[in-house]
């Protein structure tokens, strides 16, 4: 067996980690305000009111700086997989390529297309064809989203593949599985819901800081209106697809669950952690005590989460490592130790069938495969992901999710009586970071809670990180730190110079 | 839309842009750092040669890592 350097591992992530999250910042506000654009165009269509056209041309300038920073920072996460993860890369196959290439040629090519003529077409096109520019520019960046989000649901629920031993890669056996399996459904209608969140909690945000300044006052009451509405549907639907995403994790990733739950011994009527503390320290995979400092509990609440009803199984971290439930299949679970015993065999079959050993070996490897990523686990206890920030950023997420509900209920419920409040006006800009800790939270949540695969049960990061020395990553992680933080601060510079102009002033 | 009425769309619409402008050379810088710098001094892919070297290396590296 040939050591990989942990270290390697831990920078490799924190590389990937870094440019994700730098990505995440632009992503969804793309979503969200783009969507906010449209319904704003929508209403000036079909009013004919010069108001909201200008309402519109000023979010569509602010969309617009977003977008330009955004573009191209995902292609450098496709850079890392071809450099830092080139096991996976080659592993993953088409799969993974497929949906990347649907996503450049469909959703890119719609997106620029369209957003020439949103941004150019304002005194050359009729009013229903711009609109229509408008809102095929929003649907070509959630179609992005859709394919992006369909190759990282395959990561976490690897199905519609079969794997061939001679190429060592997987094949694409049902294009419909993929782009269409229940986790990437959820995955999607919950990221691009609570992107919605995000664009709203911005406008809400900026309209107020308007207020606070007792400028644009018209202007920032509309727009807090059309936010406030649409925040408040966005952030309920956010919840319920948060629900079915609950549901997947516990069918498909029941270690992820427990993780964000900080619960070591499952069992039936589980209660939910709505608000704790954790013992600082604790080896998970065996903790010698409680392992809560304090917890506030609502009763059977992660057994409703979990599996809808009040009396509902949901395993803990020992129960899954120790295997013996019954599983979503209906068939008992095997344990931990079982399944690398079953993951080793499948690498040995691997290494006999490329020696020649042919057909039993592929029977042997094929028996065997739903485990092959447990052979390279050298113990049980590596199985259990970070649970301090899995469990944290669950809470982060989800209580920021039940803030954001309350805001746009009371920003709707208050009206422009709070033009009169300046304390409630300060909250509300500064609800606009708190929009986005959420929205990185929740993806902390996805992907360390899922550690240590890089793909569910078939490959850990140990065997998919490429063999490069752990220096040169870690050079390039602070390389990026540094070019990041300066992208970060250009953009935030040209966005609040283009708000501190306000919609008056005509640019674009 | 005419081929002209296109052609105009995209010169008129870029001669007036103001922020945009600022933006497209953001965008550049972007594009110059991402694909001249980062791909070509530190991003090469691990994996060279054809399919059949590359499915070899890999094999090699998911066998001995077991």
């Amino acid at each position: 067996m040939e050591p990989i350097d942990t270290s390697l591992i831990d920078w490799s992530r924190a590389q990937f980690a870094l440019t994700a999250m730098y990505h995440w910042v632009f992503v969804p506000l793309t979503l969200g305000l783009g969507l906010i654009m449209c319904l704003m165009e929508t209403v000036y269509v079909r009013t004919g009111k010069e108001f909201w056209k200008t309402a519109t041309q000023f979010w569509m300038k602010l969309f617009g700086i977003n977008f330009a920073m955004g573009v191209a920072t995902g292609i450098i996460l496709e850079f890392e997989f071809g450099t830092n993860w080139s096991n996976y890369s080659w592993f993953v196959g088409d799969i993974f390529g497929a949906p990347l290439a649907v996503e450049g040629i469909v959703a890119f090519f719609l997106e620029a297309t369209f957003i020439a003529l949103m941004f150019f077409g304002w005194e050359k096109l009729g009013r229903k064809t711009h609109l229509l520019s408008t809102w095929m520019t929003v649907l070509g960046a959630t179609f992005s989203a859709w394919w992006i989000l369909v190759a990282n649901s395959w990561m976490q629920y690897p199905v519609g593949m079969e794997f061939n031993p001679e190429t060592v890669r997987s094949e694409m056996v049902s294009f419909a599985a993929v782009a269409l399996s229940p986790v990437a459904v959820t995955k999607f209608l919950h990221t691009v819901t609570s992107s919605w969140v995000l664009g709203a909690v911005f406008v809400v945000g900026v309209s107020a800081w308007y207020l606070l300044r007792g400028r644009h006052t018209d202007f920032a009451h509309a727009s807090i209106r059309v936010a406030a509405i649409f925040g408040l549907i966005a952030s309920l639907l956010t919840a319920a697809t948060g629900h079915q995403s609950g549901v997947d994790i516990a069918r498909h990733q029941p270690m992820k669950l427990a993780a964000a739950e900080g619960l070591y011994e499952g069992g039936q009527g589980v209660g939910l952690v709505g608000l704790g503390i954790l013992k600082p320290g604790i080896d998970w995979s065996n903790p010698s005590e409680d392992p809560f400092l304090w917890k506030l509990e609502i009763p059977c609440g992660l057994s409703i989460l979990a599996t809808n009803s009040p009396e509902g199984y949901v395993p803990g971290i020992k129960n899954i490592l120790e295997g013996g439930y019954v599983g979503e299949d209906g068939l008992p679970e095997l344990s931990a130790e079982k399944k690398m015993e079953m993951g080793g065999r499948a690498i040995e079959a691997l290494a006999a069938s490329q020696a020649g050993k042919n057909e039993q070996a592929v029977r042997i490897l094929r028996e065997n495969f739903p485990y092959f990523g447990y052979g390279y686990l050298k113990s049980p206890a590596e199985l259990v992901p970070p649970v301090v920030p899995t469990f944290y950023s669950f809470r982060v997420m989800v209580i920021l999710g039940g803030y954001f509900i309350a805001l746009f209920a009371g920003l709707l419920l208050v009206g422009k009586r709070i033009g009169r409040w300046k304390p409630v006006l300060l909250a509300v800009l500064l609800s606009i970071p708190l929009a986005y800790l959420a929205s990185e939270a929740g993806w902390i949540v996805a992907e360390v809670g899922r550690q240590p695969w890089a793909i569910q049960g078939l490959l850990p990061n140990c065997a998919a990180v490429s063999k490069l020395s752990a220096c040169s990553v870690q050079t390039t992680f602070w390389i990026f730190s540094a070019l990041f933080t300066t992208l970060l601060l250009a953009e935030l510079c040209i966005m609040v110079r283009a708000i501190s102009d306000g919609p008056d002033k005509e640019s674009a | 839309m005419s081929i002209r009425g296109i052609y105009e769309l995209y010169r008129d619409g870029f001669r007036r842009m103001t922020l945009g402008k600022t933006l497209w050379c953001v965008i550049l810088v972007k594009l110059v750092v991402i694909f001249a710098l980062l791909r070509v001094f530190f991003f090469t892919p691990y994996l060279q040669g054809t399919d059949e070297q590359k499915s070899r290396t890999v094999t090699a590296e998911l066998i001995n890592r077991h």
